[in-house]
């Protein structure tokens, strides 16, 4: 069989701080019919940009800078641009991240899939605007005579994304390339997303490349998988073997899964931090967001509240932090009731409740230090300044596992994503703090970095005895560092217990969907899971 | 489209009530204006009686805010007052004349506006060129010049060197459209140049500002030709700016073409304004005042239902 695609010696450049940097090094790979090949590795492995280098493109500020990359056998690395124009769409397609952003907001979806078949030559738009059905049916997509017609505003996440998957069969292309299609989506949604990939690269026959920095996902849909790094390859093989027999380091420390850490006990004496009783929010005033919101948490525990997204789970995050008053309910913290609005609460509440976000790029100031940003609270609530808080500063610099000397004068836009998140931590901790809301605070990092700041808040719980709140849609990470577990759907709570309670048949019927749809490890657990449901549907 | 209904009346009453608010403040301007409308009227050699008559006369010794509310109520009913200086009907003063503003707006708009957008799209299309840069340069070039300097320069060759157009816009109302058209084209060209640059580069600045999308991208991995892109899916997005930088360009060709209609002599209304403030012609400063306030404030008003109607998003919506 030959070769669809073959990838030789590839090296692309990018430009950043006035000079160009090498993010592609020496990157060779082939596809044949009927294969999908994984492409792995957390942010900055260049997994894209080697995706979009397939169908010759290069970001704005790449370049490639010599290889070969041969379509078909058309050599695209030196090819004119219309000649590129001509295979981009209808040779090899691509399937972007984020289909919301993706989608021109001005037109409908349907159009966005006839657009290129139609300019391609390949068919007339009546033809095309019936083969869109056609294939939104194939990806099981409600109403596919109708869904086609609305804006993409109008679709919900899930939906758009299959639509993508949909838009990029549309000139019936040889190759699709998935850039992590499911990253934005809820466990329940990537399922759907999943099934819909295997549909085209199995019963149609395409070939694929598929690039994600989850293991466990590209484990259901690839035949090889390649491990990439800074731009290099790490490691290849087949993914039952490279699942099974990693030979690099890298590749096991991928595939760990997360250890389960001791769960402690939870008890009705232990000191309770927080009390929220039958609280309701609103945000347009008729309907409600919240209801019967009944929930604990206690001293030196951590208490996981899971949903997947518009569940609600941050909106409560909201009402017991002060920044949406509930309508009804109460909030005691510390044993006294709290105002429901946060410009009624005293200061000395506010510090014992601290907050850490899920983007820690837009949580601090671009303009400020790492010295200002820690010692705002120190100033703030203890009045500390000048040496006594540059020795404070240090020592919660240390606490977070950042050398002070390093780090206490760099601006917060020079540091990593991880380092941020420790100082977004680090400035919770400045205010000593009884209960921190940590609201889905690992889920913009990438896997390795996201299990060091788990580890690093469980390490802080057992020093200080602090109460976390942990909003998080991960199951894993849930099952990492959870006491006790509060699920939520649609703005209620479903279940509450302690995590190995929940975690244990017999299920809440949702929480058994949800914990059903978390991609293990396992590449043959996507289709015994569609399987099984293909048989209770019948 | 319920929704999009009721945002429209709100937005309406809003512009109703700051044109009450504009009309007070154009009535207390007046009012500052230095000197006696009567002596100045009367001139000179006029008799303390006789000037107090006329003050009667005039109401001028009422009070303000009764004169106000008079005014006020007149102009809603469509009777703007006599012109003090000849003693004829505003209205018969003012209209013909606005019609022929707009007459001039329209015109340059019917210009302007599609150049405008269509050498926006070609500088984002051939962005970073010369061509890019020659049309930046040469749009920016007629916006530095004075507006007379423009109109003269264009009058010595279009019209002295090569006899092409008259050189005075002269019209009245008994003139076809296609002669009227033609006595006006160099004006019209002069403001075109004047307002061409403003949209262009907005327009230009809107489109490359959309080209960053991801959906842009998504675009040219479809394969889908560049031009194709600018105008089929850029374009669409960048409306809202454009429309808004459209309605303020026609708000100054409604009422900021003062100089132009004096360098080529067109009865506009501009020219009446100016004249009447020299004459303390105050029933005629007024009435102009505030109608080309409400020309403002309209022009506007459609701008932001229009860059409402232009997204889909907001069409839609449950506000």
């Amino acid at each position: 069989m030959n070769n669809l695609l073959e990838i030789k010696n590839l090296y692309i450049e990018g430009f950043y701080e006035e000079r160009w940097h090498p993010i592609v090094r020496d990157i060779s790979l082939d596809l044949k019919r009927g294969e999908v090949l994984g492409l792995i590795g957390e942010s900055g492995a260049g997994k894209s940009t080697i995706g979009l280098a397939a169908m010759g493109y290069a970001r704005q500020g790449c370049r490639i800078v010599s290889g070969s990359i041969n379509l078909e056998g058309i050599q695209l690395f030196d090819a004119t641009e219309e000649d590129l124009r001509l295979v981009r769409g209808s040779k090899i397609a691509y399937v972007a991240q984020s289909a919301a952003a993706s989608f021109n907001p001005s037109h409908r979806v349907i159009k966005q899939y006839v657009e290129a078949p139609v300019h391609h030559g390949v068919m007339s738009y009546k033809e095309a605007e019936k083969e869109a059905i056609e294939i939104y049916r194939r990806l099981f997509l409600p109403t596919p005579e109708k869904i086609g017609y609305r804006y993409p505003h109008e679709l919900s996440g899930g939906q758009l994304q299959r639509a993508m998957v949909a838009m990029a069969m549309s000139c019936k292309p040889d190759i699709i390339v998935f850039d992590e299609p499911t990253t934005a989506l809820d466990v329940t949604t990537q399922i759907e997303v999943l099934a819909a990939v295997k549909e085209i690269t199995e019963k149609m026959n395409k070939a694929a490349l598929y690039i994600t920095h989850d293991l466990a996902v590209v484990a259901q849909v690839a035949h090889r998988i390649m491990v990439l790094r800074n731009g290099r390859l790490v490691e290849e093989g087949e993914t039952r073997t490279l699942i099974k027999k990693p030979k690099e380091k890298y590749t096991r420390e991928l595939l760990n899964v997360r250890a389960l850490r001791e769960t402690k006990a939870i008890t009705d004496k232990m000191d309770v931090i927080l009390e929220v009783e039958d609280v309701a929010a609103t945000y347009t005033g008729h309907e409600n967001v919240l209801e019967d919101i009944d929930l604990v948490v206690r001293k030196g525990r951590t208490v996981a509240l899971v949903g997947e997204s518009g569940s609600g789970k941050s909106t409560l995050a909201r009402v017991i932090t002060g920044l949406l008053p509930a309508i009804h309910g109460s909030i005691t913290f510390l044993g006294k009731e709290l105002p429901g609005s946060l410009k009624k609460r005293k200061k000395e509440d506010l510090r014992k409740m601290q907050m850490i976000y899920q983007m820690p790029d837009t949580a601090l100031n671009p303009k400020q230090t790492v010295r200002k940003v820690i010692g705002r609270p120190l100033q703030f609530y203890f009045g500390i300044k000048g040496k006594k808080a540059e020795e404070r500063i240090k020592d919660l610099l240390r606490k977070i596992e950042l050398d002070p000397d390093i780090y206490i004068d760099r601006l917060t836009t020079e540091l990593s994503g991880g380092e941020k998140q420790r100082i977004c931590i680090a400035r919770a901790l400045a205010a000593e703090p009884d209960l921190v809301i940590c609201d889905e605070v690992t889920s913009a990092l990438d896997q390795l970095v996201a299990e060091g700041i788990l580890d690093l808040l469980q390490d802080l719980q057992n020093k200080t005895d602090m109460a976390y709140l942990f909003i998080t849609h991960d199951l894993a990470t849930v099952k990492a560092i959870a006491d006790k577990i509060v699920i939520m759907l649609e703005g209620k709570i479903i279940e509450q217990g302690e995590k190995k309670k929940v975690l244990a048949p017999p299920y809440h019927e949702y929480t058994d969907k949800l914990l059903a749809s978390v991609p293990e490890m396992d590449p043959d657990w996507l289709d015994n899971l569609l399987n099984e449901r293909a048989s209770t549907f019948i | 489209m319920k929704n999009v209904l009721i945002l429209i009346l709100k937005r309406s009453g809003a512009s109703l009530i700051t044109v009450f608010i504009i009309s007070v403040i154009i009535f207390i301007g007046v009012e500052l204006l230095p000197g006696d409308v009567a002596q100045t009227v009367l001139g000179q050699s006029a008799t303390p009686e006789t000037v107090e008559a006329f003050r009667k006369e005039l109401k001028l010794d009422l009070p303000p805010h009764i004169r106000y509310g008079a005014w006020l109520n007149d102009f809603i009913h469509g009777d703007f007052g006599n012109s003090l200086a000849n003693g004829r009907p505003v209205s018969e003063l003012i209209g013909w004349r606005f019609a022929n503003t707009l007459f001039l707006a329209l015109s340059t708009a019917a210009i302007a506006i599609p150049l405008a957008i269509l050498l926006g799209m070609l500088a984002a299309f051939y962005r970073n060129t010369l061509f890019d840069k020659l049309i930046s340069t040469t749009t920016l070039s007629f916006i530095s010049f004075p507006e007379f300097f423009v109109a003269y320069i264009l009058i010595s060759l279009l019209s002295v060197k090569f006899n092409i157009f008259p050189s005075l816009a002269i019209i009245d109302e008994d003139m076809g459209l296609g002669s009227k058209l033609y006595a006006i084209l160099l004006p019209s060209l002069t403001l075109t140049c004047v307002v061409t640059a403003h949209m262009m580069r907005q327009t230009r600045a809107a489109i490359i500002n959309v080209l960053a999308s991801a959906y842009i991208e998504m675009a040219e991995i479809k394969g889908i030709k560049r031009l194709r892109i600018i105008v089929h899916h850029a374009f669409p997005n960048s409306l809202s700016p454009v429309i808004n930088v459209i309605a303020i360009n026609l708000a100054y060709l409604v009422v900021g073409v003062v100089i132009v209609e004096v360098v080529f002599v067109y009865p506009g209304l501009g020219q009446l304004l100016v004249d009447s403030v020299a004459k303390r012609d105050l029933p005629v400063v007024q009435a102009s005042g505030l109608i080309f306030s409400i020309a403002y404030i309209f022009l506007n008003l459609s701008a932001d239902i229009l860059s409402m109607l232009s997204n889909p998003k907001l069409r839609q919506s449950q506000i």
